[in-house]
């Protein structure tokens, strides 16, 4: 069991997110998409969670359907998103305004497009305290030097009058996250936030992000189709196909234990560097194509993949159920569930 | 930013000089002023006398050599029909049109902006369509028909404005304006509503279709995601964004309004360098012409240094070299 799969905060508190039953649709003009269709998780506080799948999975979708930033034709068709103590899936715009940027921050995939080139970072900084805080225009300066400085941004004074496209990638992700913290929200979504930067940064800015997560005790929901850096980061890894899960448990426990197949050919699919011997190995890919998610097949959506399926899988939708976790932890937290009829049941 | 300076000039220099040679060979071709200006009884020898004292004798490329040197000591001739300097004539004309083009294009500006902005925000809603379909007539309206109509119902059947002429007129930096008391204002009004639609209707579909563009943008999901208020995320991130190509047209459109507000002016007998360019077409008074022509060339070139300094104004992005 890795180090980082340890529940850091108790097993018995309340959970500071809450999905239950989400379904985000889509109703375009090929019919309904349902990018999120029934998914349930628990976010603890100060917890790290992994949402995993491929590209076209629904992960952002849940993001965003956290966020309420779904745009027609999309909507959240049903479900509930407790967030202390309130019901995000039911407030008005107003009240969502408020708890955006405030209490939710959210990071998004490419740096290079999620700045406004027209004004100074700085501005783009402080707007988010002038949004949610009553600083005045000073503190928040202050605030601003501050936080780029946490984010690693070096002479934080001058660059703050700087534009975006001064900036590198790495930098300007770096700005982002400086943005979406400066307000210490209790949630940060982070939406695929390495994957348009250098391998060589990708490291650094994760092991960054984890920092300010835990300096401040936000929960964090990385949203990634890297399953390796995942397994470094989270508590817990939700892994999801066609905008459903079929798994959910401990990161350690899903990397050592998959059961669902689709995971476990998601883990075989990463590079291993060190193989003992130095043989090099053949890296395994999971056969075929994520279906188009307007035409699902009947049953399981991963059987026309799946090395396992049975007639059944094609008839018959498998139900997340939950099992005990093998090893470390109880409670309902330390639960490992799976989607498939026919689970693995030994991993190596 | 001095080098710029230096390139716009010679820039200006050079398209100039290119609108003088085209200006001078038009005016050659279009057939001998003379006649205009001598009575119809004129002796032959009048006629020549006449030709004399317009330096009409010479060949052309004396003439245009003259005229060229003459421009560069100031010197633009002398109108044949006021016998004043052709320069004052304009100048003297030019607030005129100004006040009418200005008043035109802040209420262009005025109505554009939000309703551009709000049908850009949300293209799908049923307001932001028939706000489109409104902007479809606005261009398709011909300005003189529209004048016309607003003459007949607001200043004669309704009696609320005049119909034509400038109103009193007060000295301003010693300029002749009208807008400074209520009567001249009024007199403003009907001409710079005119003049104003077309332009409004082209620049409020520029608007939109840039919002159209800047709402998918990641940073407006970024700012949504921050907690920016509606406002904040159409005027502070979206209209700015939306605004760079904005400026290049409205530089454009001030010009044009500027240089041809002549059908406009012609209707409501408003005394501006539109009008003044008819009447000199109509007698014939070349000087007038060619001045008007090279100071509408020359204006065209200001508004593009201005346009391109705005841009650099509004997106760091872009340096002025």
């Amino acid at each position: 069991m890795t180090e980082s799969s340890m529940p850091r905060p108790g097993n018995v508190t309340t959970p500071l997110l809450s999905v239950k039953g989400l379904r985000t649709w889509f109703h375009t003009f090929g019919g309904i998409v349902k990018a999120v269709d029934g998914v349930s998780f628990d976010v603890a506080p100060g917890e790290i969670m992994g949402l995993v799948g491929e590209s076209g999975g629904g992960k952002s979708m849940i993001g965003f359907s956290i966020m309420g930033l779904i745009d027609p034709p999309g909507r959240v068709e049903a479900g509930s998103i407790e967030f202390g103590g309130r019901d995000l899936a039911r407030l008005g715009e107003d009240e969502m305004r408020s708890i955006r940027g405030k209490e939710i921050a959210m990071i998004f995939q490419d740096p290079m497009t999620a700045l406004n080139p027209l004004y100074t970072i700085g501005n783009q900084i402080e707007e988010t305290l002038a949004l949610h805080t009553t600083l005045s225009a000073r503190e928040r300066r202050e605030k601003a030097i501050e936080m780029l400085h946490k984010v690693g941004i070096p002479q934080p004074e001058q660059r703050l009058h700087h534009y975006p496209h001064q900036f590198s990638g790495g930098m300007r992700q770096r700005v982002v996250i400086a943005i979406a913290m400066i307000a210490r929200p209790r949630l940060l979504i982070a939406d695929e936030p390495t994957t348009a930067l250098d391998v060589t940064i990708q490291a650094q800015l994760l092991r960054l992000m984890r920092q300010q997560v835990e300096e401040s005790g936000t929960s964090l929901i990385l949203i990634t189709h890297d399953l390796a850096a995942v397994s470094q980061m989270a508590d817990t890894i939700v892994v999801l196909y066609c905008g459903r899960i079929v798994e959910r448990g401990p990161a350690g426990d899903i990397i050592a234990r998959p059961r669902h197949p689709y995971t476990r050919g998601l883990i075989d699919s990463i590079p291993h560097e060190t193989d003992i011997d130095g043989a090099k190995r053949r890296l395994s890919q999971i056969p075929g194509n994520v279906p188009d998610i307007r035409k699902l097949p009947p049953g399981c959506a991963f059987a026309p993949r799946c090395p396992r399926a049975s007639g059944l899988c094609r008839m018959q939708d498998p139900v997340l159920s939950e099992r005990e976790g093998t090893g470390d932890g109880q409670g309902p937290r330390r639960l490992h569930a799976t989607a498939c009829h026919h689970p693995l049941t030994v991993s190596p | 930013m001095f080098g710029y300076m230096i390139k716009r000039l010679i820039q200006m220099v050079v398209v100039l000089w290119a609108v003088s040679v085209l200006v001078f060979v038009m005016m050659s071709f279009t057939g001998d002023p003379t006649f205009m200006m001598v009575p119809l009884d004129a002796t032959d020898e009048q006629i020549a006398q006449a030709r004399r004292i317009l330096g009409l004798d010479e060949s052309h490329l004396v003439q245009y050599w003259r005229f060229l040197s003459n421009m560069a000591q100031g010197d633009f001739g002398r109108s044949f029909v006021f016998r004043q300097p052709a320069l004052t004539l304009i100048l003297e004309r030019l607030p005129a049109t100004l006040e009418i083009v200005f008043l035109a294009m802040a209420l262009a500006l005025l109505v554009a902006i939000p309703l551009g902005v709000y049908a850009g925000a949300n293209p799908g809603k049923p307001a932001s369509r028939a706000v489109m379909a409104g902007s479809l007539v606005g261009i398709s309206l011909p300005g003189f028909w529209l004048g016309m109509v607003l003459i007949f119902i607001v200043a004669v059947k309704l009696q609320w404005l005049p119909s034509s002429g400038r109103g009193p007129t007060t000295e301003w930096f010693g300029l002749r304006v009208s807008f400074t008391s209520w009567e001249g204002f009024r007199h403003l009004i009907l001409p710079a509503i005119t003049l104003s639609i077309g332009t409004l209707a082209i620049l409020m579909r520029i608007i939109r279709a840039e919002m159209v563009e800047v709402m998918k943008q990641d940073y407006i999901k970024f700012a949504r995601a921050k907690g920016a208020t509606a406002k904040g995320i159409l005027f502070k991130h979206g209209l700015k964004n939306a605004l760079i190509p904005l400026v290049t047209v409205f530089g454009l459109m001030l010009g044009d309004l500027i240089a041809f507000a002549t059908l406009t002016e012609t209707i409501f007998a408003w005394p501006g360098i539109g009008k003044l360019l008819v009447d000199s077409i109509y007698r014939g008074d070349r000087p007038v012409i060619v001045v008007y022509l090279m100071f509408v060339a020359l204006m065209f070139v200001v508004v593009n240094f201005v346009v391109d300094v705005a841009y650099a104004l509004i997106d760091p992005r872009i340096k002025i070299k």
